[in-house]
């Protein structure tokens, strides 16, 4: 499904990615984790299409089409869809009209009819109950004053509206309280299937308690240094990034 | 259009144009006379605003004092019918109140109030009838406030003005609709309406302005509108402007708060060739409370200057104010906010904010708060901003899969529709979020 290919990125001239390689299959749930400052956010972003990050080099091939050719937009019709870390607030636009549009446009892409009025208050009222997200919520303006764990809800009842083919959760746990991280992480395994994929970014192995991944990356310096199951995310969590960090060193030195 | 070849100003001839205007129309005045001959006098005297005037420094409007400009007396040829494609919604059960090239046309005008809650009248005929002596003692506030060559010149014609009054205790229900229309057929026409409000005690007023120029010529409307509220009173003031690009308007807004009271103030600017607003809330009262809400929303060439005064004389006064601009192709849009607090005006609050947004290289936003403060115990902001749309908000909701294009257009909207939430009167409002949706093709 996401075929990434020795990809470098840049920020303002600075390398953050240099060189990653990644393989995500429909039906898998992928985890990156990484110390700060490591590319995490940086890569989220460069899938979904940020326009600040500058790809130097490498390729990424999303369903078979190049993904870095198309815009933020496209991408996400095709089936991309990035939750993100910090949701933006936008007041004066309702959430339910933009969920709507952004349907609705998707459906467009894939040669469907836009959903009429009713058939989207059935299917929002469906994916509702998927992160317990209340009705009033979604008829004030797009995330403004919405509590953080509110915004989190916000952006996966977003996915489950969009039903995205690969979904890229960026640091969607922090800030989160154990009751909203358990919200989130149910929607997030209600809505997997076996032709949709996650990638799940993430510094705390808490999150992979809920989401189990099929896969974990370590992320350091913008490549992927270690790749493994779900025990390196414990092994992690147990020994710190340090151990990643000194087993680089050593192998720098041979 | 061939006169753009060879346009000729006025200049120093303004004065004596005007001067002999004025006296070919002199012996209709009756009691305005007095009013009307002082006025002239203090046209004379201060002339027209000049860009070398710090208030005028953005907007030259002597450019508009061409030779060809045409000081025509009312026209009939309009007819009610001309007027049904501009009535406002609800216009039904509004008073609508007509100004035809600047004078108070009562023919075409529908009171549609009971006289026990609103009068309508002719501000000369008011002049000789009960209300004479508040008519004396309070048209031309505004002048005296602030003097000033361009409202001079609208003082110096006040005869063709309109008087309203909303009686004492009185809430009503309906609105005053006040249809300012120019008729350019004959030529790029000069119109100057005069209105003077009088709020009774515990009356409540909403009143909305707009302006109409037929024919294919330019306009030009200079307009003072005079607001006297009494204690305990609520007004609400739209205007909106929405003409062509070939209409230019300079206007007045004076509101004056005689006793403690409420009054509210939304100018909505959607096109027009040079626009410049007005607007001084006068708080002369303990306890007053204003609001003044203003949207800007210009392409092409339009100029609009939005000029606002808050002027704190008593203690515990209450000022919010929040302008929003969109300016796009090689419009400019200016707003100069000044707020006093005087020294007896302990525990004044007053807030005051301006955000613009640029969508073109070519166009321009200037922006000015002035807060002069001679009392102590206050809580005073203000605020600027001029930007680019927000690049973050924007991605965010591309990557929703919603085109650049439309994600834009519900950015500018969410951003304009803060201001019109202001707008109470339902219909009013609605019928400008329709114009406003038009032109940022938002219809979601």
């Amino acid at each position: 499904m996401l075929h990434i290919k020795n990809l470098h990125a840049n920020i303002e001239e600075k390398e953050i990615l240099r060189g990653i390689n990644l393989d995500i299959k429909a039906g898998e749930v992928h985890a990156i984790m990484g110390p700060n400052g490591s590319g995490k956010s940086t890569l989220a972003s460069v899938l979904a299409g940020r326009s600040n990050f500058e790809v130097t080099e490498g390729s990424v091939e999303f369903l078979g089409k190049d993904l870095l050719e198309m815009s933020p937009e496209e991408r996400a019709r095709e089936g991309m869809f990035m939750a993100f870390q910090y949701p933006v607030e936008i007041p004066g636009v309702s959430t339910t009209n933009f969920i709507k549009t952004a349907v609705n446009e998707t459906r467009k892409h894939r040669g469907l009819e836009p959903l009429d009025a009713v058939a989207f208050l059935k299917l929002m009222k469906e994916r509702m109950k998927l992160v317990e997200i209340d009705q009033s919520l979604l008829s004030r303006s797009l995330n403004a004053g919405f509590s953080g764990g509110e915004k989190k809800r916000n952006e996966i009842f977003q996915m489950a509206m969009l039903e995205p083919r690969l979904a890229i959760l960026d640091e969607t746990d922090s800030g989160l309280d154990i009751d909203a991280l358990r919200i989130v992480a149910n929607g997030v395994n209600k809505s997997r299937t076996k032709d949709n994929a996650f990638l799940l970014v993430t510094h705390y192995q808490r999150l992979l308690d809920y989401i189990v991944p099929d896969f974990v990356h370590v992320l350091y310096n913008g490549r992927i240094v270690k790749s493994g199951t779900k025990e390196l995310a414990l092994e992690l969590e147990e020994r710190g990034y340090d151990f990643i960090k000194s087993e680089i060193e050593l192998a720098a030195q041979d | 259009m061939a006169r753009l070849n060879k346009v000729l100003y006025m200049s120093n001839d303004a004065l004596l144009y005007f001067a002999a205007k004025f006296s070919e129309e002199k012996k209709n005045s009756g009691a305005l006379s007095g009013f009307s001959e002082k006025a002239m006098f203090d046209f004379q005297k201060l002339g027209l605003p000049a860009v070398r005037h710090e208030e005028w420094k953005y907007t030259r409007v002597s450019n508009l004092f061409r030779k060809d400009l045409v000081y025509a007396p009312p026209i009939t040829r309009i007819t009610s019918a001309d007027l049904q494609a501009f009535r406002l919604p609800g216009s039904d059960s509004a008073s609508e109140l007509v100004f035809i090239n600047g004078v108070y046309n009562p023919e075409l005008s529908v009171i549609r109030h009971q006289p026990e809650e609103l009068i309508a009248m002719g501000l000369d005929k008011a002049a000789e009838g009960d209300y004479a002596s508040f008519i004396k003692e309070n048209l031309g506030h505004s002048a005296d406030y602030h003097p000033d060559g361009i409202q001079a010149l609208n003082a110096a014609f006040a005869g063709g003005g309109l008087f309203v009054v909303a009686k004492k205790g009185k809430i009503i229900q309906q609105p005053v609709y006040i249809y300012n229309l120019a008729d350019s057929r004959p030529g790029f026409i000069f119109a100057q309406p005069r209105t003077l409000v009088y709020v009774e005690a515990a009356a409540q007023i909403q009143i909305a302005e707009q302006y109409i120029t037929i024919g294919g010529n330019e306009s030009f409307t200079n307009e003072v509108f005079e607001v006297v509220a009494e204690k305990d009173s609520i007004v609400d003031y739209y205007k909106i402007q929405n003409e062509g690009p070939l209409a230019n308007h300079v206007g007045t807004t004076h509101i004056r708060q005689a006793g403690k009271c409420l009054t509210n103030a939304v100018t909505i600017t959607l096109s027009g060739a040079l626009v410049r607003n007005n607007l001084n809330m006068i708080m002369e009262s303990e306890h007053g409370e204003s609001h003044m809400y203003g949207l800007y929303l210009l392409d092409g060439k339009t100029h609009a200057d939005n000029h606002t005064i808050v002027d704190n004389a008593q203690p515990h006064c209450f000022s919010n104010e929040l302008y929003k601009g969109i300016m796009d192709g090689e419009s400019s849009g200016v707003f100069n906010g000044k707020i006093f607090v005087r020294k007896d005006a302990q525990k004044t609050n007053a807030y005051q904010s301006n955000k613009n947004i640029l969508l073109s290289d070519k166009a321009s936003a200037n922006t000015k708060p002035q807060l002069e403060i001679f009392a102590d115990d206050v809580k005073c902001s203000h605020g600027c901003t001029i930007g680019r749309l927000d690049e973050e908000a924007l991605f965010y909701l591309r990557a929703r899969g919603i085109s650049e294009k439309n994600a834009k257009s519900l950015l500018l909207h969410a951003f304009a529709v803060d201001i019109l939430d202001n707008i109470k009167l339902e219909p009013l409002r609605n019928h400008v979020d329709r114009m406003i949706s038009e032109r940022l093709e938002f219809n979601f």
